[in-house]
């Protein structure tokens, strides 16, 4: 059970290009700002850290192109509750570039990009396809996005000479999805939004290292594990709706998301978020942000089964189980100007911190014994920091 | 509904945005406008008012503008070049003002000084005499007082639409 | 399945809409002042939004649907 982590960071890949890849229509009438991002980036937690650089650049090209490039890496030290109760400590890295462009025609502006992303034993490619049209004098814009992905998972073995891929695991997993979004100018203060995505991945969809575990009274600690066994397809829906609205009184604006999920894993999930912006001054901005998350297992999910090969379909995934999680952020910015740059339009120093807290109803600490089924359930606290310069120009 | 399916709507739903959401944003003299409606409206800067009808004779091009809007801060230094090489010969930029609040305008002119009249429309009056649909919009007036164009948005290279039409009207 | 399926219809529907009955805009377009304001985006930072929809999607069942194009000035 040494590193589910490893590859879901691998399947987030497409997650991230897609939000980079909406991220860029976001003004259909207009092309995405000039810019570049330089971000540190720390997540701690649950014996975890990964950390790592994230560098964007965009750039026009005539009037009609944008083009962007992002570096993004994860150096992820690991001693998890996952490894600490089956494997020992690991250390990875995972690198990702991503290419994208832009184009803009009228109120049309069409967007397509790919991103590589590689680990030692696991490789995603994935290419995406989406457009964007403003219509009813720019109150509304809507949008398509095709995404395909096709994944390499390998198994990691050690040998004399240290870890290599084992030769004879070689599977693939390959995803499509398809999203819609719709927003539209409410008044002169609000803007909402609303966005529907479809996911379908197929083939090996669980890690090769992690295990499921089962009640076994002959065994010392109570337990056994077996490997875990997944579908080998999963369709997900997720349906989003969001409101911005910009405070009358002073200058400020308010952000409210609820996201709902389902899954042919029988997953449900809710998520709320909402948000404050206040610029302070002519130079600072803060943001505050409260993200609440509630999920319903998946119907394969056990922390622990009665008995070996209980089911066709295991897993001991946390990600998988009944819990909520709370999320706190907040941010702070320092906007800049260089006299001596004139190209540099403006700059900003960034600073952020979430703090989020899981609470697992039916995932145990194992390490906590001692009886199989009666440990402690887990709590999962952790720190993500983001420190970031932006240039624009 | 399977993945083909979804496709061929969504392709079917881009070729309807692209054929049937309307393009140009320039309507042509071909579109006759008729006279260009009379406004009044304080000017930055004397504490005087600037009417249209007063600027009867000269060939007028009025430009809608914003501070908080990129493309018409893009625009302004090629208005000024503009207002600069053609006044001599009987033209005059005026730029419109559109914000309720000008003292974004005023930091913005400070920075970008323009040697035209600037005007404010705080009330939105004249925005909606002259049915502005989009941000910046651009409104040539003859030196009869007619509405010979009207452009909508700037993208650059846009300058060269407005220049053709204020030669052919100083010519006449 | 279904709500797809709506939503694409919908999304269909729109631009024939534009074509045969043009609704008149109720903001004009020397009335966004607000909404082009930088803090009214929804994405003003894509490397560190993209940075925490990563974050929490690795830990999480759930996924998609994080992305909102639109908004801002309406210029052009």
């Amino acid at each position: 059970m040494a590193r589910p982590m490893a590859r879901q960071f691998a399947n987030n890949a497409l997650l991230i290009a897609v939000s980079l890849a909406t991220a860029s229509a976001a003004f259909a009438g207009v092309l995405p700002e000039d810019r570049a991002d330089a971000l540190y980036h720390r997540y701690e937690g649950g014996g975890i850290t990964i950390s790592g650089p994230s560098v964007l650049v965009r750039k026009k090209i005539g009037e009609q192109f944008s083009v962007s490039a992002n570096y993004y890496v994860d150096m992820v030290s690991s001693a998890s509750i996952d490894v600490m109760s089956t494997a020992s400590p690991y250390s990875e890295r995972r690198t990702q570039y991503s290419l994208g462009v832009d184009y803009l025609r009228g109120k049309t502006t069409w967007s397509t990009g790919y991103i590589n992303s590689t680990e030692s034993d696991y490789k995603a490619k994935t290419v995406y396809l989406g457009v964007s049209q403003d219509m009813f004098g720019d109150l509304t814009t809507v949008s398509f996005g095709f995404r395909r992905g096709k994944n390499d998972v390998l198994r990691n073995i050690k040998t004399a000479q240290g870890a290599i891929n084992d030769p004879a695991f070689a599977r693939e997993a390959d995803t499509r999805a398809f999203s819609v979004g719709v927003t539209q100018v409410l008044t002169r203060r609000l803007l909402g939004s609303l966005n529907y995505e479809l996911i379908t991945d197929e083939g090996f969809l669980n890690s090769p290292y992690r295990s499921s575990r089962f009640a076994d009274p002959t065994a010392p600690t109570g337990f056994r594990y077996e490997p875990e066994v997944y579908p080998a397809t999963h369709t997900s829906h997720a349906v989003a709706a969001r409101l911005k609205y910009s405070v009358p009184w002073w200058r400020a604006s308010l952000d409210g998301q609820y996201r709902f999920f389902t899954d042919s894993w029988d997953i449900k999930s809710h998520t709320v978020q909402l948000g404050y912006t206040h610029p302070l001054g002519r130079s600072w901005t803060l943001d505050g942000s409260a993200r609440y998350y509630k999920q319903d297992q998946a119907s394969f999910y056990s922390d622990l089964f009665p008995r070996a090969n209980a089911q066709n379909f295991r897993s001991r995934d946390k990600e998988l189980a009944t819990y909520d999680a709370l999320t706190l952020g907040v941010g702070v910015a320092w906007e800049f100007r260089i006299q001596r740059a004139p190209w540099l339009d403006r700059g900003t120093l960034n600073l952020r911190v979430d703090h989020m807290m899981i609470n697992y109803d039916n995932f145990r600490d194992v390490t906590k014994g001692p009886r199989a089924g009666q440990e402690p359930l887990y709590k999962l606290n952790s720190n993500i920091i983001e420190f970031y310069v932006s240039a624009w120009y | 509904m399977n993945f083909a399916k979804f496709r061929i709507l969504s392709l079917a739903a881009l070729a309807a945005c692209a054929l049937l959401v309307p393009g140009p944003a320039t309507e042509a003299a071909a579109d006759p406008k008729g006279p260009a409606p009379d406004f009044r409206l304080p000017l930055r800067g004397s504490g005087k008012d600037l009417s249209l009808s007063q600027l009867r004779g000269q060939v007028v091009m009025l430009n809608f503008w914003a501070s908080w809007c990129g493309p018409c801060r893009q625009e302004m230094p090629l208005l000024e070049s503009i207002q600069k090489k053609y006044r001599p010969l009987g033209f005059t930029m005026v730029g419109v003002n559109v914000e309720p609040d000008s003292a974004e305008a005023e930091k913005f002119l400070k920075q970008t000084p323009v040697s035209f009249p600037v005007a404010y429309d705080r009330d939105s009056n004249v925005s909606k005499l002259f049915r502005v649909k989009g941000m910046p919009s651009t409104v040539i007036v003859d030196r009869k007082g007619n509405t010979r164009m009207i452009h909508q948005g700037y993208k650059p290279g846009d300058e060269n639409i407005y220049l053709d039409q204020i030669r052919s009207l100083l010519r006449e | 399945m279904r709500p797809a399926r709506y939503l694409v219809l919908l999304a269909l529907g729109l631009p024939v809409l534009t074509a045969c009955a043009p609704i008149e805009p109720w903001v004009k377009p020397y009335e966004r002042e607000k909404l082009a304001d930088p803090i009214m985006a929804f994405e003003r930072n894509p490397v560190s939004g993209s940075y925490l929809d990563h974050v929490f999607e690795s830990r999480e069942g759930a996924r998609g649907a994080s992305g909102s194009a639109g908004g801002g000035c309406g210029c052009n």
